[in-house]
Order: C-alpha cells, then sequence, then structure tokens
C-alpha cells in the first residue's frame, strides 16, 4: 500500500523532574544492607581498630537521601522522558543499526549474571562454548576469519585492539620504528583514525574525489616504506561501498602493510560479502549493532574482532579454545599484545549475539542483509523529491546515505541541527547528522535496517517532509523546536565555557553561587 | 529471485508481497540484481552461509541456549571468596528494574531533547560520583578500571608534557596490560615509560622510599590504588600526594567506590584524578561484563581539557528546565579524528544508570554501613582462617580482599583450590605465578554478601582441605 503516512499527535512525557539531589529528605534511605552477625561485630571491634583512623572519612558523602519508592519513581520518571529506540522508529541513527533485540534474549544474557570470571574453567563450560562457536562457527564463516576475540567492549575498542595487533606485529619484524603510518579515509568512522593515532601511530587521510571515494591512485601514492597498515570501513559512512577494496588490500599489502576492516555495522553484507575474499587481516563485527545486542543508552557493548591465523598470536589474553569437547582459555600465548580490557569482555552480548544469529540461521542472516539494502533503497525513493534534501555523490548505497540539507539551509535558514531538534515533535528519535569534518554540509545519515516495516519508512519520510515543509513555510516553528517534547529549546554555549559548565551538581551548584 | 515461504519474526519486511512492492518501487528485480550493482562478482559470495540450522522458535531457542548455559557453576551455587578486579555484591532489585527499563536498555545516541532522561541519569550519575571522590568532574565511564587508569596515565602525560609514570609493583597483572598498550612501546613516539615502586614486604603498603628513589622531574604522574590489588588500604596516601606534587607529577589513584562511606575519598588526600570500577555500585558480575572504569577529577579548564570521555554538562533554560549536553565535545574522537585526546566510543552507560541508582538507594548512611560490613566480614575471615595451622595472612590492613598464603603448609595454592572446589568452595585467587615474592599465595574476597556461617564454613573447609 502506497499513501501518505497520516503522521501521529505526539506529545513526549513532561515531568519537570528535579535532579536526584534535590529530592528525599535527610535520613530516609532506599535500601538496607546485609546485616553483620552479632558475633562478627563483637570480635572485629570499632571499626578505627579495625583500619587507622586516618584513613577513614570524615564527612559523609553528600549522595541523596530517599525512601525506596521515590528512587524508584525518579528514575522510571527519567525513563519515562527517554525515547529511546523501542518507543519510536529510530532508523534515522545511520552507523548505528538500531535493530530491535529480541526481548528472551535478555533473560539469557541473565544466566551469566552471578559468573566470574576466574571460576574454575571446568564451571565455565557453557560460557566457553558460546564464546567459542559464536566466534569459529558463526563470525568465522560471515567474515573468513580465523581466530576471534571478545575482550574489545565497543568497536572503537576493537580498532584500537587492532591498531596494537599491527604495532605487535611490526614490531616483531623490527619495523615497527619505520612503518609508523596507517593510512584511512575520511568517511571511514573515527575511530579508524584516532585508535592507531592512540596505539602510536601517525595517520593519513585519503579524502574523496567526485564519486564520493577516494581513488585508488591515491592510495597507491600514500603507501611507502613507512606503511604500516590500512584502517578502512567499507561502505564508508556514505554508505558507498569501494569496489576496489582487494585491489585496496593488495597494494597495501605489496607495500608491507596489514589492513584492518572496520564492519561495525556489517549489516546489509551478511553472507554477501566477506573480509577475506576482500584480502582483509583483520575486522571486527559491532554485536550491540549488527548482531542485535541492545545499545544500553551507550554500551557495554562488544567490538568482536577476526583475524587471520597469521595474527592469531598477536591476539589478547586469554583467548577461548577447545581440545576435544572441553573449552578452555589459554593465556599463555608469549607474542600476545596482553590486554586491551579485563578478564573475557562483555560475555553477556555475545550470549545474546549467539541467540540472535541462532534464531535467524544462514537463510536469516542473508535475509537480513537484504532487506536492510532493500530498505535503504526505498527509503531513499521516498526522500526523494522532498524539497531541501539532496543527496551529493550520487551512486547506489548499501546500507545507509549521507544526505544534505544544504539546500534546505540556504533557501530557509534552517539546518539540519533545526531539523533535528522539530523531527522528535513527531514522535521520531533525533537522526544522525555525521562525524566531523562535516565534508557533506548539514548531513543526515539514515540506515533503516531491517527492523523497520515499510510503514515505518513511509512514517519517517513523511515526518522529514513535512519537517521540511515546515522550514519554507514558518521557519521560525522549527527553528524553536522542539514543542512536543519533554523540554524546551536551551542555549548549549555553557557546556564549553568553564565559568558555566557543570558535570556534577556540587559543580553546578558553586558556578551558581548556591550552596 | 523472492522466496515465498521465509517470514522472520524479527523482520518485518521478509514479507514477500511487502518486498516486491518495495522492489517495484525501486524498480529492481531483486535483491541480487542490486548488490550487482554496488558490489563487483568477484566480491559476491556465491554459496549460502554453512550455519548452523536456526531455531527461530523461542522456545527452541530457549531451551538450547538455557542447555548450554546449565553446563555453568556460578557465584550464586557455590561459595566464592573470588574478587581481584570483579567482586560480588548485592545489587539491588531496583538497579535491575532501572536497568532493564526498555527505554535505557535500548537508547543510544539520541539528542537531549529526546533522550532527555538518558542524559540526566548519566549527569546524576557524574554527580554522585563526585560525591564519593570529592571531585567536581567525571564523565561516562570506559570499560573498566584498567581502561579507566589508562587514559589518567596518558592524561597525565599530556597535562605535564612528561613521559614517565611510576605505578606500584602490586597491581592486577591485567591491568597492568592494559596500562602497558596506552603507554606504547618505546620505539613510538607518545611512549611512556613505565617503572614500578616496591611494597613493604611487612605491610603491603608501597614503599616510600623507593617512591622518593625513584620519582624524578621527568615523571608525569604517580599511580597509586587504594585498596591495592591485594586489598591493602594505603595509610600514606596524603605523603604520597606530597611527594607527587613536589616533583609537578599528577597524583592519580585508584579507587574501589564501594570503600568510600567508610575511607576518606581521594579529593581528602590531595588526588588531581580519581580512577576506578562501578561494578561494585548495584550492576551484576556478568563473568567480567559487568565492569565500568569511571575517572574524576578537580573542575579545571586543563583537566577537563584532556578527558577523552564524554562529559555532560547541566544547564537550565529561561522556563527553568534542566538541559544537558555534552562538554567540550571537540576533545573527543568523534570530531578530533587522530588530533582528539585518545579514543572514544560506545562505552558503559547502562551500568552507569544502575550504579547510579544504587548510590541513590544506599545514601550516605548506606554506604558507610556497606563499607563497614564488608570490614567487619572480611576481617573476621581473615582472623579465622589465620588461625589455621601453616595459613599466614601478612598484610592486615586491608578492604574486602586479603592475601591468604600457605607455605608452612607445604601444599600449594592449586590443589587446595581443587579440594575447595569439591567442596562447593571456589578459593581466593592463585596469586603465586603473578607475585611468586610472595608464596604460595591466594587472594581471598569477602563482601556484605557473605554471612558468618559461610565463613565459619570457608574455615572448617579449608582445614579440612589442609589435612
Amino acid at each position: 500500500m502506497t499513501g501518505v503516512a497520516k503522521l501521529r499527535r505526539y506529545h513526549a512525557p513532561v515531568w519537570d523532574e528535579s535532579i536526584i539531589h534535590e529530592l528525599g529528605r535527610k535520613g530516609e534511605r532506599g535500601i538496607s544492607v546485609p546485616r553483620v552477625e552479632d558475633e562478627i561485630t563483637a570480635q572485629t571491634g570499632a571499626i578505627d581498630s579495625i583500619l587507622p583512623g586516618k584513613v577513614l572519612r570524615e564527612t559523609p558523602p553528600n549522595l541523596p537521601e530517599l525512601s525506596q519508592a521515590q528512587v524508584l519513581r525518579h528514575y522510571l520518571r527519567l525513563s519515562q522522558v527517554t525515547l529511546g529506540m523501542e518507543l519510536d522508529i529510530d532508523l534515522g541513527v545511520g552507523t548505528c543499526t538500531m535493530k530491535y533485540s529480541p526481548k528472551v534474549n535478555e533473560g539469557l544474557a541473565a544466566l551469566t549474571a552471578d559468573i566470574h570470571p576466574l571460576q574454575p574453567e571446568g564451571t565455565l563450560q557453557g560460557l566457553l562454548e558460546i564464546l567459542y562457536e559464536f566466534g569459529h562457527t558463526f563470525l568465522g564463516e560471515v567474515s573468513g576469519m580465523d581466530e576471534f576475540s571478545f575482550q574489545p567492549s565497543g568497536g572503537s575498542a576493537a580498532a584500537y585492539n587492532n591498531a596494537c595487533i599491527m604495532r605487535a606485529y611490526h614490531g616483531e619484524n623490527g619495523e615497527l620504528e619505520q612503518r609508523n603510518e596507517i593510512i584511512t579515509t575520511v568517511f571511514s568512522h573515527p575511530c579508524d583514525a584516532a585508535c592507531p593515532a592512540t596505539a602510536g601511530f601517525r595517520v593519513v587521510t585519503l579524502y574523496p574525489e567526485e564519486d564520493g571515494l577516494p581513488s585508488t591512485d591515491a592510495l597507491k601514492a600514500a603507501v611507502n616504506e613507512n606503511t604500516a597498515g590500512l584502517f578502512i570501513t567499507n561502505p564508508e559512512d556514505t554508505g558507498i561501498f569501494n569496489r576496489e577494496i582487494d585491489e585496496w588490500t593488495r597494494i597495501v599489502h605489496e607495500a608491507g602493510g596489514l589492513c584492518a576492516y572496520d564492519q561495525a555495522n556489517a549489516n546489509a553484507l551478511l553472507g554477501v560479502t566477506r573480509a577475506q575474499e576482500a584480502g582483509f587481516d583483520m575486522c571486527f563485527f559491532n554485536l550491540h549493532k549488527t548482531f542485535g545486542s541492545p545499545h544500553g543508552s551507550s554500551g557495554p557493548g562488544c567490538g568482536a574482532v577476526g583475524v587471520t591465523e597469521e595474527l592469531a598470536p598477536y591476539l589478547p589474553v586469554p583467548v577461548v579454545v577447545k581440545e576435544g569437547d572441553r573449552y578452555g582459555l589459554d593465556y599463555d600465548r608469549p607474542r600476545s599484545i596482553g590486554r586491551v580490557r579485563d578478564f573475557l569482555g562483555n560475555v553477556q552480548v555475545v550470549v545474546r549475539s549467539y541467540a540472535w544469529a541462532m534464531a535467524l540461521g544462514a537463510r536469516g542472516l542473508r535475509e537480513v542483509a537484504e532487506v536492510s539494502m532493500i530498505n535503504n533503497q526505498y527509503l531513499e525513493k521516498k526522500l526523494q523529491g522532498i524539497k531541501g534534501v539532496t543527496k551529493p555523490f550520487g551512486g547506489r548505497r548499501i546500507d545507509q546515505i549521507r544526505y544534505s540539507l544544504q539546500t534546505l539551509k540556504e533557501e530557509t535558514g534552517v539546518g539540519v541541527d533545526d531539523v533535528n531538534r522539530r523531527i522528535v515533535d513527531y514522535g521520531i528519535q533525533t537522526f544522525f547528522t555525521s562525524h566531523h569534518p562535516w565534508l557533506v554540509p548539514e548531513p543526515f545519515t539514515p540506515e533503516p535496517c531491517e527492523t523497520y516495516s515499510k510503514a515505518d519508512i513511509d512514517y519517517w519520510a513523511e515526518a522529514l517532509r513535512r519537517v521540511c515543509e515546515e522550514a519554507y513555510s514558518d521557519p521560525e516553528l522549527v527553528r524553536s523546536a522542539p514543542h512536543n517534547s519533554s523540554m524546551h529549546i536551551f542555549d548549549p554555549s555553557s557546556f564549553d565555557d568553564p565559568e558555566r559548565w557543570a558535570m556534577t551538581w556540587r559543580a553546578y551548584k558553586r558556578k551558581r553561587g548556591e550552596k | 529471485m523472492v522466496e515465498d515461504d521465509f517470514v522472520h519474526p524479527y523482520i518485518p519486511n521478509s514479507v514477500p508481497d511487502v518486498k516486491r512492492e518495495m522492489l517495484r518501487e525501486i524498480g529492481a528485480q531483486d535483491a541480487r540484481e542490486l548488490y550487482a550493482e554496488m558490489i563487483p562478482d568477484r566480491l559476491l559470495l556465491k554459496r549460502p552461509l554453512d550455519l548452523p540450522e536456526p531455531l527461530p522458535s523461542e522456545l527452541d531457542l530457549r531451551r538450547h541456549v538455557e542447555g548450554i548455559l546449565s553446563k555453568n557453576g556460578t557465584c550464586a551455587d557455590h561459595l566464592s571468596f573470588l574478587g581481584s578486579g570483579c567482586w560480588q555484591h548485592y545489587v539491588p532489585a531496583v538497579c535491575l528494574e532501572i536497568m532493564g527499563r526498555s527505554e535505557f536498555l535500548t537508547a543510544y545516541a539520541g539528542g537531549p531533547y529526546s533522550d532527555l532522561g538518558r542524559f540526566q541519569a548519566i549527569f546524576e550519575f557524574q554527580s554522585m560520583i563526585g560525591e564519593l571522590v570529592g571531585m567536581e568532574v567525571s564523565g561516562l565511564p570506559t570499560y573498566d578500571w584498567a581502561g579507566a587508569a589508562g587514559n589518567a596515565v596518558r592524561m597525565a602525560q599530556r597535562l605535564t608534557g612528561r613521559n614517565r609514570v611510576l605505578i606500584p609493583r602490586i597491581i592486577s597483572p591485567g591491568r597492568r596490560s592494559v596500562i602497558e598498550n596506552y603507554a606504547q612501546p618505546s620505539q613510538m613516539p607518545g611512549h611512556i615509560e613505565i617503572e614500578e615502586v616496591g611494597y613493604d614486604p611487612g605491610t603491603g603498603a608501597l614503599d616510600l622510599g623507593d617512591l622518593e628513589a625513584k620519582i624524578d622531574e621527568e615523571t608525569a604522574g604517580v599511580y597509586v590504588e587504594s585498596p591495592s590489588y591485594l586489598g591493602v588500604v594505603e595509610t600514606e596516601l596524603k605523603e604520597i600526594g606530597e611527594i607527587a606534587h613536589d616533583h609537578g607529577a599528577e597524583f592519580i589513584v585508584g579507587v574501589d567506590p564501594i570503600t568510600l562511606g567508610v575511607l576518606a575519598p581521594p579529593a581528602d588526600y590531595g588526588a588531581d584524578i580519581a580512577c576506578g570500577d562501578i561494578q561494585p555500585l548495584g550492576v551484576p558480575m556478568f563473568a567480567g561484563g559487568g565492569l565500568g572504569g569511571f575517572i574524576a577529577s578537580r573542575d579545571e579548564e586543563r583537566y577537563v581539557g584532556e578527558y577523552p570521555l564524554r562529559l555532560i554538562s547541566v544547564t537550565e533554560n529561561e522556563r527553568g528546565e534542566y538541559g544537558f549536553g555534552q562538554c567540550t565535545f571537540d576533545r573527543t574522537s568523534y570530531i578530533g579524528r587522530d588530533k582528539a585526546k585518545d579514543w572514544i566510543g560506545t562505552s558503559t552507560a547502562l551500568w552507569a544508570i544502575g550504579a547510579g541508582v544504587y548510590m541513590a538507594l544506599m545514601g550516605p548512611r548506606g554506604m558507610r554501613e556497606v563499607g563497614e560490613a564488608i570490614l567487619r566480614k572480611s576481617h573476621y575471615a581473615a582472623r579465622l582462617v589465620s588461625e589455621l595451622d601453616g595459613v599466614n595472612v601478612p598484610f592486615r590492613g586491608f578492604f574486602k580482599e586479603f592475601l591468604v598464603n600457605i607455605d608452612a603448609t607445604g601444599r600449594d595454592v592449586a590443589t587446595v583450590n581443587e579440594g575447595l572446589l569439591e567442596r562447593g568452595i571456589f578459593g581466593g585467587k592463585d596469586v603465586s605465578l603473578e607475585f611468586p615474592e610472595l608464596g604460595q599465595s591466594s587472594l581471598y574476597c569477602v563482601t556484605e554478601m557473605h554471612t558468618k556461617n559461610e565463613l565459619d564454613r570457608l574455615a572448617v573447609t579449608l582445614e579440612e582441605v589442609l589435612k
């Protein structure tokens, strides 16, 4: 059914909720702590006989004092003024793959809640089986990589992990001083520049030609005896797939570098094309994006790293191994980079992703990819012809498209940040603009992954159309938005002003001259 | 080639009619045709993925995964004395309720107008951490204490322009490895030389003489922990801070926040940067997946300017409504790329929200009581254990965790722990390989959750195993 989606009359909850420090009353408490048996108290005596008085706290911390129902109510209200992902059509947040996280998996993840990471291996067999099999059976097949680690707890952490592996590899070859340059592209995720830099590399960033991609000639000109490797997203954040990616990895390899594939959101490529055939030495998947684990308001997530056999010795310890039908943790890996995080990583995230992939299987994963890609083409059709919206660079895109509202801005004075506040009034989560620099001016990057129905996409497109029309007919309405949200527009300038910024309630009160 | 029988509950547009309709509007026959336009043939996978038979039924899926996970033992069905960076504390029901709320569980990158509550909950977390450590700035936590310490060490390098950091010899080897990765190898331009400061073999506390001997005008920071990896509460923190400051170094302190209702806050003894793990504050262990590393500091522009983390600031509009946003977002790698203050990414926001709930529930009184309960119970356990023949608890000034040495029994920790396991007990972490000079030693963790009966059972069972 085609037709115009009817925009809903929406208003977010308004609670005008206080900061928690303003609530409650001295003496109230939210929970009682487990009791200490009298005999223990008697035997241990006064606290300052256990530890010297000088290490003890003199003034109690100024924490809020609230009863339990009041704490619950406060946080429930805060949750109500959070649109989140499940209440709305959150397809606007490109590069983040805002897909549905099946509820059944929450209960499964919770089965790991009471596990300690240092338990004897014999008591960890179920968990280790999930880690091993999700790596070798699922991610191995999806990527073509040989060995895996779930220790990095986000996509950037995985990129950092891979930079550490590259460092160890060149170090072992005695070439680290010479090979100190990483090549990336400006439309690759910022972590592909920031993480190698933190690991100590100099970063060379390639900029796009007219078709939206850097030329292969630019890569050839960039590689030399200093090249340590390539960090690249493909499709890039614009949604454009680099068709010469296998040639890129060949060029970098020929120069003596390694190639790391940022597959943070590989959603529309599952079962379609793989890191191995493109010539990569390592890759990572964000399990909180592509593999269905919830985003958690920004973590805990997991950047699952896959590497070739050749690079497996560098993986962080411990590595989950299988001997016969027994799973174990291998710490004895002398060439390992050591650790990028304590313990095994966010294993509860891996449990959810394992369950998500098991629910879908080969055909389901391919369906995820195809539908995500088709949704993207369909949304593009719906956005075509919205006055003020353009699609720089042209060409068909895989999973997302970086559009521009530059025309709208020029013609109405209403920019993408204004539109982003106004769209909230239609019950839609803020969309993702773009990472920096904004080479595409006034950008926005929706990613309509497989979670969203045709009707969802129609609604989202209609809401954007309406806001763009408002920009022409009543620009002030858009500029002063939101009007139907939990709060109204505020001036963000204090966030960059040392005299006025406040990351804590105590700083806020001090700067306002309150006690 | 649209196949007609496959409709998956997670994929609304897998309905063949819908897909056909969309393809018609796009002007394409099928997905293959569209992929072929974008991806060269040589890179297209020409076969189906080789994966296990799927379990689309929720019930089948549950049975399958529950079947696998039932092979685990847990700290709920064993008596556990494991700590060493991940601790078994009581998680209040309200914490679980709020962390399980759909809105917080599934939100991600929404803006401050649509996700007001998410921003406010993070700001309140920062505020309450600030109260515990006595500081005015904190941010969205990173992955764990180790990562927070690594970030803090690099902050100190940038703050001072110096490239040498002192850390205690007694530190979790895992945490040390994370810090060393942040410190870069010696061939690299941003290399930080990591040097360890020894400890007093009598007390386990930092050796101040060694600190004085090793600190110099090239030292960017002095990093210490209290309690230490072996549970020892440092008594000379003020002096350590003065030594650091006398040499122009940053004083960085790693703390377990569950101590801070009882132990002095880092600000009181002059810490410039505090860090630590929020997992003890109402987050389940999740086999280490419950960790989250906070960083805090004074509210000075030079410190704020060096954070890699997202820092959520509050403001108020003319209607008196609170609003929230990112403080100096240009610092972060989302904007600065390779010129940013290290890197930032998806962090541990859900745990920060849960920890906020925990601190609000506990209040000042709860934090003091839980700290006292842990102190009493752990010292009670240590006393019981040390009364056993050949068992020694060498370092007595501890909080929550204590070293148990069994050299005099002639036994080794590994076999003793096997004996305990046979009797349903996870013994303390074996640290005899990590710190050979400590002999056959293990690290026991006792929290507010342990009952007297359980602690008595430990002593009785240990005696039996040692026989």
